[in-house]
């Protein structure tokens, strides 16, 4: 643990996929639980939007003293303001979830705060093995499960992924008496989303398998046909030696063996 | 040439003659002929053709037909060429980033320029789609998924990963070329972190998880997909699976175009490699290589040590799985798990249905095997004819010496 360290945890509303209702947010949850580890209760987890919204309690109760929320709106672009606060108290680390769950979910919060703040951005990241000399060693999530190590100087924006240690239980008292402190902040209106035309999500028509054929005969065999690939190499008679040495060839080629 | 028209009768017997063995080529029947008094005649019997079932068919389309005339079964052997879509001098581009995992179009590569066709059918003037592709590639087939040009950027900087240096050269195309619409794939593959850099440098507010677009307006999923937000069509988009139609019908130029000013930057990103992370550690659903045993091993001490020379996830079909050689969850197959790698190597499984199922989503697919008419061989890319234990223990002496090799050479 690094208490010297000064990161900000940036958390939004999240939404239950199924019910709607409002919750602690996975990956921002899964960015506070990576802040505590890396500098404890010195942790600072930061909100822009009500300070009356319940939810937020239940990362206050992952065991922090306080919480500080941006004063604004529901229409207010959140990102613009988080943007000054940052640029205005500089810390050494900015940790956000990938995707937020409720709103836009555009994904775009730590790439705008990243292009004003002028930092590098690290997106994905599964784990900050640790931090020396102002550089910090970072395991980022890909796809697949696996994972890439990147060397970063701070100060840095990471968006933190869904391989992420999972965060630990929200208690339900010290979440009540955490200290929410509401920071009047001056907001600026979203217009282009004022601007949106939002509906429950229709579901998406499945693709169909098309078949153009242009006579009938086409048609007849296309429905009768039995789908095969279309015929690879064989190797029957060759010694064993080249036969291994043929797949070997092709594992190389496709790049699996590392 | 004397006018004077000259039979041959052993021709026309032969065309007479049904059984002849030459009847077929001499018979090619003429409808229309010119008789021997120089009248044209008309022979009923040589009107249409035999049908794929033996019976005759009488085309009537005038022509359009290409049986008319011609040996059975010829048609079918022959390959359509598609028509070929050109655009020459274009008034502007739609720029399509593609992934390209593993050095191949993905479908959803194919999906994002089915939609960048989409946006440009309709429109004024000549819109050419343009894919970019960093780094090294294996595709053959750009011009079936509908590349009009191919924007090729090479080089020692585009190895490993490189986001910002991408970026920046994105940057440059912006410049140069101005495109009308960016497109990226918005996956986990990387178009979903480049559109969202470049969409962050340009100062553009993109669509995300778009599946609905038109030059007007585009249906996006939000919420995290509880809801759909409509909204004008924006100049970057980051498109979902089968946001549109791939392109199946035609051909494209894949006339290759060039960027000016390669732009230099310092990375800050300083990448030091993918981390080895055990193989079997690996979800099986996820895994990238598998290497899958079945009722044909005898020696599973000797599949576990290929697995793990190999660096591949282990995988089992039903028959060694009850057999008690593997743990149920490393079944693949209809009631086990079904398997998305790029690369799946069978040993020793025959290819039920119930397995076949579990694999339909495997790019590459070796087969090892004693039995050369089993369904795994027909379904394989490549297949080795032989007895599973020799191929194997030839494999992991081919890897132990990449790995040693490797190793002296790093050192
Ligand atoms: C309801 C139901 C669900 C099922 N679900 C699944 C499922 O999810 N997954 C699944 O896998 N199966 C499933 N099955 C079972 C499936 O039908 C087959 O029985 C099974 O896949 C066959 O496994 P196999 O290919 O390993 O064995 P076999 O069919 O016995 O094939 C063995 C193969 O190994 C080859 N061989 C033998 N010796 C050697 C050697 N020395 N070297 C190289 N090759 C050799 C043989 O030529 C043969 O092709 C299901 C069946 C049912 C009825």
């Amino acid at each position: 643990m690094q208490p010297e360290l000064n990161i900000v945890a940036l958390v939004s509303v999240g939404q239950h996929p199924k019910s709607g209702r409002a919750r602690r947010a996975e990956q921002d949850a899964r960015a506070v639980e990576l802040g505590l580890r890396l500098s404890g209760e010195k942790v600072q987890v930061l909100h822009a939007g009500d300070v009356a919204e319940e939810s937020l309690r239940s990362y206050a109760g992952m065991g922090l003293k306080q919480l500080r929320v941006l004063q604004q709106s529901a229409g207010a672009d959140a990102s613009l303001a988080l943007g000054d606060y940052l640029s205005e108290h500089q810390p050494d680390i900015v940790l956000t979830g990938v995707r937020a769950e409720s709103g836009e979910s555009s994904g775009m919060t730590p790439y705008l705060l990243a292009e004003k703040l002028g930092w590098p951005l690290v997106t994905r990241i599964a784990d900050i093995a640790k931090i020396e000399n102002g550089e910090a060693e970072i395991l980022q999530a890909l796809p697949r499960g696996q994972r890439r190590a990147i060397k970063v100087r701070l100060p840095f924006v990471a968006s933190v992924d869904n391989a992420a240690e999972a965060p630990r239980q929200s208690a339900y008292g010290p979440g009540r008496r955490a200290q929410l402190e509401p920071l009047p902040w001056v907001e600026a209106a979203d217009e282009v989303r004022a601007s949106f035309d939002e509906a429950p999500a229709r579901k998406r028509p499945k693709r169909l398998k098309m078949v153009k054929a242009k006579t009938a005969a086409e048609r007849f065999k296309a429905a009768t046909a039995k789908s095969q690939g279309g015929g690879g190499r064989i190797m029957k008679d060759e010694p064993p030696r080249e036969q291994a040495q043929a797949i070997f060839d092709l594992l190389l080629e496709e790049g699996v063996l590392r | 040439m004397s006018d004077i028209i000259r039979r041959d009768p052993r021709a026309e017997w032969i065309a007479r003659n049904r059984l002849h063995p030459l009847h077929a080529e001499m018979a090619a029947p003429v409808a229309e002929t010119r008789g021997p008094s120089g009248l044209i005649r008309k022979n009923p019997h040589a009107v249409g053709f035999i049908g794929p079932n033996g019976i005759k068919r009488i085309d009537r389309m005038g022509g359009n037909s290409a049986a008319v005339g011609m040996r059975r079964g010829a048609k079918s052997a022959q390959q359509v060429e598609l028509p070929l879509h050109k655009v020459e001098s274009p008034d502007f581009y739609v720029v399509a980033v593609v992934d390209m995992v593993g050095g191949r179009l993905t479908g959803h590569d194919k999906d994002v320029l089915g939609q960048a066709h989409k946006l440009i059918r309709g429109a004024e003037g000549n819109g050419a789609v343009m894919a970019v592709v960093f780094g090294e590639h294996k595709e053959e087939a750009f011009d079936k998924a509908g590349v009009d040009r191919l924007l090729h950027l090479t080089g020692s900087e585009f190895d490993g990963y490189c986001p910002e240096q991408k970026v920046a050269n994105l940057v440059e195309i912006e410049k140069q070329y101005q495109p009308r619409y960016w497109l990226f794939p918005d996956s986990i593959n990387g178009g979903n972190e480049l559109g969202c850099r470049l969409a962050a440098r340009l100062g553009e507010r993109p669509a995300t998880q778009a599946w609905q677009v038109d030059r007007e307006t585009s249906v996006c999923r939000g919420s995290g997909g509880l809801q759909d937000i409509t909204r004008a069509t924006p100049r970057l988009l980051l498109l979902a699976e089968e946001c549109a139609d791939q392109i199946d019908e035609t051909r494209h130029e894949v006339l290759a175009v060039e960027l000016d000013t390669r732009p230099s930057i310092i990375n800050r990103l300083q990448d030091c490699g993918q981390v080895a992370v055990d193989p079997n550690s690996v979800s099986l659903a996820e895994a990238e290589f598998i290497l899958s045993a079945g009722n044909g091993i005898r020696d599973w001490e000797q599949f576990h040590k290929a697995a793990e020379v190999l660096g591949a996830t282990e995988g089992a079909s039903r028959v060694a799985v009850d057999d008690g050689y593997m743990p149920r969850f490393r079944q693949v197959g209809a009631t086990g798990t079904w398997v998305t790698a790029r690369v799946y190597v069978a040993v020793g499984i025959s290819g039920a249905v119930q397995h076949m199922q579990g694999i339909g989503q495997c790019d590459k697919v070796v087969a090892v095997n004693t039995d050369a008419g089993c369904d795994m061989v027909k379904r394989a890319d490549l297949s080795v004819i032989g007895d599973s234990q020799k191929v194997l223990e030839q494999l992991i002496e081919l890897a132990r010496d990449y790995r040693q090799g490797g190793a002296e050479n790093a050192a």
